[in-house]
């Protein structure tokens, strides 16, 4: 076991999270391998897309991961960097967007 | 991963590495423990990596290059003059190829375009009826002394397979060092000025795209609609078709996969990457290999390690070239080979599936 969180090998070993509900597993691949086969949007947009997400959830795996895929679907650091400030902008947003509940609450209460 | 590399030749620097035996022994070195790539193609039902029909004769006129890029699998550059055809063996080749049925010759170097022989070369196999590739790093296209060139090619309708690693400055000036980007809208759009890239077969326009890191190349058919909306949005650039090419872990490229520390995990992308429906494509089955010094190859990687093709004869140059027995002989593959059968594959006609 390693001695500290977010072990970089845990990626590799991903695959063997199916060992204690296989089923399960099993149908959680098949699902993620479709979602990110080409379809209405490209593989490299879905990338992009993933990367944005990856820095929403904070999840070093797929930062990782998708920093990767996003240059091996084509994009460059620029793009990236693009998708990076568009799911920060979304945080920033949804957090300053939520003012308005204190702001109406506060004229409620206030005098 | 950032790091500065002196932008000069392996050779002239005398690193270590400009000796293809050392290039060898990292590559094993860095793959011990793992299945070999023969291991890996016997697995796949491929007990002997046996020629298909000859298709392309590709002649590499030498290591002399304007540029000197960062990831050059030929180590060429403008101090690479010691490695230069002559015209005798020009020759040779012409006499080897009128013994076989290739259909195309493809021209390469370092940057053919530099070679005094490089017109006498196209004209003749213009002349033969054959079709011409020009490996072209567009720079050259502007240099005063090929004034004019473009129009040359296209009235001999050679195809320009032009090098361009992204439509994007920013990774393409990483690779080929700043200005390559600005030089190469500036030759294309005289491509197109001659009439290249706007769908006439007689004036084909390819653009070769590899990846400017430790990652496989992009999925070349949808990439190649992406690049064409981009480029021609942005610099009015038209093309014919987009090839997808991985970076070959030898040479320059070599290098920098060391000195970044990337080396490892590259080779471990290239062999967990293996496609077996790619090596039926891979372009030693249908290409020769010859080098500057008449010295024949299956491919121009195996040349550039001094992997000499392996045949019932021996080792053949193109002076003792034998067709029926270069079509018998199996081919030479080492761990870079990995390199061509990695996600959709690998080869100078792009991706192999
Ligand atoms: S990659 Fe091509 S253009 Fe760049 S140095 Fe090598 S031969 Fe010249
Ligand atoms: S490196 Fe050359 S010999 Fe090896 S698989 Fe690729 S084309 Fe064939």
């Amino acid at each position: 076991m390693s001695d500290h969180y977010y072990a970089p090998e845990h990626l590799k070993a991903f695959g063997s999270i199916s060992e204690g509900a296989p089923e399960l597993g099993k149908k959680f691949f098949e699902y993620y391998s479709a979602v990110f086969a080409p379809g209405a949007l490209t593989e490299r947009e879905k990338a992009l897309i993933a990367l944005a997400v990856a820095h929403t959830v904070q999840c070093p795996y797929c930062i990782d991961a998708y920093t990767t895929e996003s240059l091996q679907k084509g994009a460059d650091l620029e793009q990236m960097t693009e998708a990076v400030h568009v799911a920060c902008a979304i945080r920033g947003g949804a957090s300053l967007v939520h003012g308005m509940q204190m702001k109406e609450h506060a004229e409620k209460v206030g005098m | 991963m950032t790091i500065s590399l002196p932008a000069s030749t392996l050779s002239s620097r005398r690193a270590p590495l400009a000796d293809p035996r050392e290039q060898l022994a990292r590559l094993e070195a860095s793959t011990a423990g793992r299945a070999s790539f023969q291991e890996t193609l016997r697995a796949a039902g491929w007990p002997d990596l046996t020629p298909a029909s000859l298709e392309i004769f590709q002649i590499n006129l030498g290591k002399l290059c304007n540029m000197t890029c960062r990831h050059c699998h030929v180590d060429a550059g403008p101090d690479r003059s010691d490695a230069m055809m002559t015209r005798e063996m020009v020759d040779a080749c012409l006499r080897a190829l009128d013994q076989t049925p290739a259909h195309t010759v493809d021209i390469t170097g370092g940057a053919p375009e530099l070679h005094p022989e490089f017109r006498y070369l196209a004209d003749a196999a213009h002349a033969r009826g054959k079709h011409v590739i020009d490996r072209c790093n567009l720079s050259v296209l502007l240099l005063p002394r090929n004034a004019g060139l473009a129009e040359w090619l296209a009235d001999r309708e050679v195809e320009v397979v032009a090098s361009l690693p992204h439509y994007r400055q920013r990774s393409t000036d990483a690779q080929r060092g700043d200005g390559a980007f600005e030089k190469s809208i500036a030759a294309l759009r005289l491509l197109n000025t001659v009439g290249y890239g706007h769908g006439n077969p007689r004036r084909i326009l390819s653009l070769m795209t590899n990846p400017a890191g430790a990652f496989l190349a992009a999925p070349q058919s949808s990439a190649e609609s992406e690049w064409k909306t981009a480029l021609h949005r942005d610099f009015g650039i038209t093309f014919d078709r987009l090839l997808a090419l991985n970076n070959m872990p030898i040479s320059r490229f070599l290098e920098w996969l060391i000195e970044s520390d990337n080396l490892d995990s590259y080779m471990s992308r290239l062999i967990d990457g293996f496609n077996p429906v790619a090596v039926s494509g891979v372009m030693c089955r249908n290409t020769l290999s010859v080098s500057w010094d008449g010295r024949l190859f299956d491919c121009d990687f195996n040349q550039m390690l001094d992997l000499d093709a392996e045949t019932a004869v021996g080792t053949m140059t193109i002076e003792s070239f034998d067709f029926e027995q270069w079509q018998k002989r199996s081919v030479v593959t080492r761990t870079h080979c990995f390199g061509c059968t990695a996600g959709a594959g690998s080869s100078c006609g792009g991706s192999t599936t």
